[in-house]
């Protein structure tokens, strides 16, 4: 799934890498816990997280992760964009909660990661 | 960074409770291994044990260092600190088992998957560790090892 829809699909906001919206993901995994997006995310994956801190664009940048929304309305700060900018990652900013904007990519065909980090088809 | 018999140094230093710079020093060894044409499937298993181990050394000790260093087959990667620590390590090795504070936990970290992480990440792996004088993670990955 393009960049492009996903930020339709959760009527986000870009905040940084509106150039990069055409970039594919294969899944997606939302979560706020950064030992477990190390451990799950295996290939093109936008991180969907509740968490804006430097930590969540240190963690994207250990495992190629390029794209990141932050959801339930979260605004990273300034250095994190400048961050995330230095390192060519997307971030957008969505009020959906967690739980609805997955369930939105979900049903659109977006699938998840398994515990193995393989795409799951159902 | 030195470079002596074919093989590449790299130390830095990690301070304790420094977390807006904490993941720097991952940063760098990541690039530094792209830069010498790793594969990406070993760059990857080195990031995230060398940041799982830089986190730790920010969250939980005194402060200490991570020394990398790259053989023309190998990666060892020994992150060690100035203490306190661990009271039972078999323990800290269990997955879901931390000491972190709800502060750490804020930061997305604390979950008690560091420890499992690295060593998953590691062909061969040891932790040494004394009450009262510190920790010392040994990690070795193989330049030939699968894609974890």
């Amino acid at each position: 799934m393009k960049l492009a829809t996903v930020k339709e699909i959760l009527n986000a906001e870009v905040v940084t890498g509106e150039q990069y919206l055409n970039n594919e993901v294969k899944s997606a995994f939302g979560c706020d816990l950064m030992s477990d997006v190390l451990a799950f995310i295996k290939e093109e994956t936008v991180l969907l997280t509740g968490l804006a801190n430097p930590q969540v664009i240190r963690t994207a940048e250990m495992i190629d992760v390029y794209a990141i929304v932050f959801v339930r309305g979260k605004r990273p700060s300034r250095q994190i964009v400048e961050m995330a900018e230095q390192r060519n990652i997307t971030l957008m900013t969505t009020d959906y909660i967690l739980y609805t904007a997955c369930g939105k990519l979900y049903e659109k065909g977006l699938r998840g990661v398994n515990v193995k980090g393989d795409v799951v088809d159902d | 960074m030195t470079n002596k018999s074919n093989a590449i140094n790299l130390e830095f230093n990690v301070m304790k409770d420094d977390f807006s710079r904490a993941g720097e020093a991952s940063s760098k060894i990541k690039k530094i291994l792209t830069q010498l044409g790793i594969v990406s499937s070993v760059t990857r298993r080195v990031a995230i044990a060398t940041y799982e181990a830089e986190m730790n050394i920010a969250i939980h000790s005194l402060g200490g260092k991570i020394e990398v260093t790259i053989n023309p087959n190998e990666i060892i990667i020994i992150a060690v600190d100035n203490g306190p620590g661990i009271e039972d390590v078999k323990l800290a090795m269990q997955e879901g088992y931390s000491t972190a504070t709800n502060k750490i936990r804020e930061l997305g970290f604390g979950a008690g998957m560091g420890l499992p992480n690295m060593k998953k990440c590691s062909d061969e792996f040891d932790i040494v560790s004394k009450k009262g004088k510190g920790t010392k993670v040994f990690m070795r990955i193989s330049l030939d090892s699968k894609p974890v």
